[in-house]
């Protein structure tokens, strides 16, 4: 299978990708590790007629302590969000919850930023940076916004970043030793969740997010509001799907999905509370 | 678009179209057939090659993304005069394949996974090779394999 013609061109900042995303419009795209694009061009489900590749853009890969959160390049590749001390020590679940993406193949391409920015609702870090609280740093033609992850996603595949709007950073509140999980329930060990969930709890709160559980990641607040006020696990767990809206597909069924939701669920906050 | 890529140490100058996969280039334009297309959608991991040094899935990288870049395939990995890679040497010596399409890649993988882990266990290479599939389920020999190369 081979993409629909395109033009390539390679920025060396991102001032200079968000110049020629605005020189080719709408029908450009950037190209980061390419392995949610390229999959999508083959196929023919995405046609770009120009792909700006910002792979080369290299001050945007670093993990940083910045203090009470860790600030991550957008083109930092899942094997490095995978391998890095400082998440391991300050996020590991996000660390840990990278080293599920796709193979190792997968993660010595794709890209942290490019993940979110593609905004794939049985992606694993969407939903793990939405657990976390995160917030992602855009930038565009007209400087730079932050926006939190728990208004970044509106649909499937779509997000509140603008055509000419790239993700330059993502901000992880660091854990302070938080209890967390990550439960992947899925066939083969490569492939998406059929569902996941990531979930902390600490003594600040807990945050629990659902893989593949509706159109976008979803965040069960109803769980962590049950928690809140003194609910045991599994009654919290028992409203996982309380903001889900599955579909279903040839691996499992609406009713099945929403089972199992609350049974990882149940497994992840059980392994979270210490 | 032109394009320097070293590939198994020799530098090619190529003018490719940037829709062209590195998969394509490797065996279209430089001739090199070792690397198998298997799925062609990034599941079985028998396009496997190394861009500086780590397994990627050469369907899913442009030509035009590996400009600049060294590339290995399996065509590099014996030496000179033949004399196999270790990895190669211990596949033949544990029967690590059958049919052989997915070899070219699991050698590929397994080299850049004893790379980042030369001590592996043996759950950590079922877990490091989660991206190559064996349709002949060869699997517990290709284990044996990459724990022979890794010298146990």
């Amino acid at each position: 299978m081979i993409p629909a013609s395109f033009d390539y061109v390679r920025a060396g900042s991102a001032a200079e990708a968000i110049s020629l995303i605005g020189q080719y419009g709408d029908e450009a795209k950037f190209l980061a590790g390419g392995h949610s694009l390229l999959p999508m061009m083959k196929l023919r489900l995405a046609q770009p007629t120009v792909l700006v590749d910002i792979a080369r853009v290299k001050d945007l890969s670093y993990i940083r302590d910045a203090g009470d959160h860790i600030a991550i390049g957008a083109l930092t590749r899942h094997m490095d969000v995978e391998t890095s001390p400082v998440l391991a020590q300050h996020a590991p679940l996000l660390a840990h919850a990278a080293g599920h993406v796709g193979d190792p193949q997968v993660r010595h391409r794709g890209t942290i930023g490019g993940t979110i920015a593609h905004a794939d609702p049985a992606s694993d870090l969407p939903a793990t940076t939405l657990a976390l609280g995160a917030t992602y740093v855009v930038q565009g033609p007209n400087g730079t916004r932050e926006i939190k992850a728990a208004d970044f996603y509106k649909g499937f595949l779509e997000s509140d970043l603008a055509a000419d709007e790239m993700i330059t950073e993502v901000r992880v509140p660091k854990m302070n030793g938080a209890g967390w999980s990550f439960q992947k329930f899925n066939r083969r060990a490569q492939d998406w969740a059929i569902v996941g969930v990531a979930a902390w709890r600490g003594s600040n709160g807990s945050g629990v997010a659902l893989v593949n559980m509706g159109q976008t990641p979803v965040l069960a607040t109803s769980v962590s509001k049950a928690l809140a006020d003194g609910a045991s696990i599994a009654d919290a767990a028992a409203l996982a799907a309380a903001e889900a809206s599955p579909s279903k597909d040839n691996n499992a069924s609406v009713e099945y999905r929403t089972h199992l939701a609350k049974v990882l669920v149940r497994r992840a906050l059980e392994e979270s509370t210490k | 678009m032109e394009i320097r890529v070293t590939v198994n140490g020799k530098q090619h100058v190529s003018d490719v179209e940037p829709r062209t996969l590195l998969v394509h280039y490797i065996r279209e334009v430089l001739g090199l057939t070792g690397t198998n297309v298997g799925c062609d959608t990034s599941s079985c991991g028998a396009c496997s090659v190394h861009i500086d040094g780590e397994a990627v899935k050469s369907c899913t990288v442009l030509a035009v993304q590996a400009d600049g870049s060294a590339v290995t395939t399996i065509e590099g990995m014996a030496a000179a005069d033949g004399t196999l890679h270790p990895m190669q040497k211990a596949f033949m010596e544990n029967h690590g394949l059958q049919c052989g399409y997915c070899t070219p890649g699991m050698v590929m993988a397994a080299t850049s996974l004893l790379k980042e882990n030369p001590n592996p266990t043996e759950e950590e290479i079922r877990i490091g090779l989660e991206g190559n599939l064996c349709r002949c389920t060869g699997y517990h020999n290709i284990v044996k394999s990459v724990l022979a190369a890794a010298g146990k």
